[in-house]
């Protein structure tokens, strides 16, 4: 997996940064023009084969960040009114991710090469076991014809001298549903049918070219309009800070924020529900219940692994029944979910109570251009605690062990988590989705299901280490009640 | 025995946002022979990044000396050169 915090992550960073200073200073549509020329200076070593290259790319990523789809890119029309329209528009447009094509390193397909560390030995393990008979020796150096491999690998698992590589395409590699594949340029393009917002593309391409599309301007006119803003927190942004209790509850308010509302709280109306809807299904008879919190793995079974549908449970997400009840409170209220994930953007769109979904590294950018630092922020107590349970929801396993505190007889769950889902979580899913439909009885009754390995925590716009957020998730929980 | 030497990493939110996160890590990703010859502290923000001149987050000092976008290798590398020194 790579890094979180690599280079094209920090990049990001810094254009949300830039961005939110200048429109808190008022000056986002006169200013935004000179920040691809202020991060690729002359004189400065480009990333790219030019500094002119470097600029062009990072005028696209301006472009995301201010909410476009770079797709629409016109060369005539200037970043300013890019601007503009990101500050005119009422509402996120989908959808939530988009291919920035100049970036694409149009990553050559997923192919075997035999590299330099070839020594045209005379046991030649690699013709021998070729199955399509695909590989000769010429000039010293083992040959795969590149028409008539089959990319089986049998080559690179019999080469003594490990001279034989994958090249793989990592996008498509970290897609676990195929969504992603070349057009005829060979760039990457989205099937945003099969796609389900999982995010895991964004987080692996080295290149930064999958990207999702900013909230951030939307969120910060909405504050400077003098708006009642709330902050709705998930739990995982809690384990992206370094503070004390109360801190980030004080921080959201040197923001600008109304009202800070725990989605740990709608955390433990799901889990009393979903309690409540395991103990209903198991009395009717059912083998087995899913989860439904983690928006990317619903929409994996709605479109890949329909079998499991009457499984996944009727019971909402944290996020809505949070904005449910800040609703409630104050129709007026301008709801904005702040949480590390992808899928979430596209349920909040789908979601009448949610407003706005900010991600970990946008409402990051917004303390850091307000110059809020959060250790320093006054502690401000919440209205309402949220249980150890419900705040640990960001943590893969969080939820089934919330759900199994509330039973009446928890002895009689028999949990298992699906731990992010790769291909081989896919192929978990239909198993069960298959089991399900035939009334076969599980080995579990209840499966969570986390579309990021690890959780919430590693989440595709996180910027803690997900080690690190897990420790400071740990202290967050134990303070629950 | 020679002073330890001393890292401090800041934690402030300006160097988290750019990825401090990651040189928290530092105190397991030490080589065997350093790990009793380096003090590691946490810091809140030490307040270098409200002058751009100071470079860019995240900062660590290392023996007070500063370092700019710092990562963990780059500290890694710092604290051998202390070491050989």
């Amino acid at each position: 997996m790579l890094n979180i915090n690599n280079g094209a992550a920090q990049i990001k960073r810094e254009i949300l940064v830039r961005i939110a200073k200048l429109q808190l200073a008022g000056k986002l549509e006169e200013g935004v023009h000179y920040i691809p020329r202020e991060m690729a200076p002359r004189n400065s070593e480009p990333r790219r084969c030019c500094i002119y290259h470097d600029r062009e790319v990072l005028r696209l990523r301006v472009m995301a960040r201010l909410g476009h789809s770079v797709e629409d890119y016109d060369d005539e029309k200037k970043l300013a009114e890019y601007a503009k329209e990101a500050l005119e528009r009422e509402k996120p447009t989908e959808p939530m991710l988009t291919v920035l094509d100049d970036a694409c390193n149009a990553c050559v397909r997923a192919h075997y090469m035999v590299t330099n560390a070839c020594q045209a030995c005379i046991a030649r393990p690699c013709m021998m076991n070729c199955p399509k008979k695909c590989i000769d020796i010429t000039g010293g150096r083992a040959h795969i014809d590149p028409e008539a491999c089959v990319n089986c690998g049998i080559c690179m698992q019999n080469c003594p001298y490990h001279a034989i590589i994958r090249i793989p395409v990592p996008c498509e590699e970290a897609c676990p549903v195929g969504a992603i594949s070349k057009d005829e340029s060979g760039k990457e393009r989205i099937d945003y049918s099969k796609c389900t917002f999982c995010g895991a593309c964004m987080r692996e391409c080295p290149f930064g070219a999958m990207m999702d599309k900013g909230q951030i301007v939307d969120v910060i006119r909405k504050l400077m309009e003098g708006k009642k803003v709330v902050a709705m927190y998930a739990p995982a942004i809690a384990a992206q800070f370094r503070a004390q209790p109360g801190q980030l509850e004080g921080a959201f308010k040197a923001a600008g924020f109304h009202k800070t509302f725990e989605v740990a709280v709608g955390a433990d109306i799901t889990a009393d529900k979903e309690a409540h809807e395991f103990e209903e299904r198991m009395e009717h008879g059912d083998t087995l219940m899913t989860t439904s919190c983690c928006p990317a793995y619903v929409r994996a079974v709605q479109i890949h692994a329909p079998d499991l549908i009457p499984c996944v449970s009727d019971t909402r997400s944290p996020m809505h029944y949070t904005a449910e009840m800040a609703k409630k409170e104050d129709p007026e209220y301008v709801t904005v979910f702040i949480g590390p994930c992808l899928a979430k953007r596209k349920e909040g769109l789908d979601d009448p109570h949610v407003d706005y979904v900010l991600s970990a590294e946008e409402i990051g950018a917004l303390f850091v251009a307000k110059e809020i630092d959060i250790g320093e922020c006054e502690a401000i107590v919440c209205g309402q605690q949220p249980t150890a349970s419900g705040r640990n929801f960001a943590q893969s396993g969080g939820v089934a062990e919330a759900v199994r505190v509330r039973l009446k007889h928890p002895e009689n769950l028999r949990p298992f988590v699906i731990n992010g889902l790769d291909v081989a979580g896919m192929k978990q899913l239909k198993a069960f989705g298959k089991a399900a439909a035939e009334k076969k009885p599980c080995e579990a009754n209840l499966v969570e299901v986390m579309a990021c390995p690890g959780g919430c925590i590693a989440g595709p716009s996180v910027i803690t280490n997900p080690k690190v957020a897990s420790a400071q998730l740990k202290k967050y929980v134990e303070k629950g009640i | 025995m020679s002073e330890k030497i001393k890292v401090v990493i800041c934690s402030g939110t300006a160097c988290f946002v750019m990825g401090a996160s990651e040189i928290l890590l530092l105190e397991e990703s030490l080589p065997e022979d350093l790990k009793d010859k380096v003090e590691i502290e946490g810091a809140t923000c030490l307040g270098l990044c409200k002058d751009s001149k100071n470079g860019k987050a995240p900062f660590v000092t290392i023996n007070g000396e500063v370092m700019t976008e710092a990562t963990l290798p780059g500290v890694l590398q710092k604290i051998q050169e202390f070491a050989d020194a």
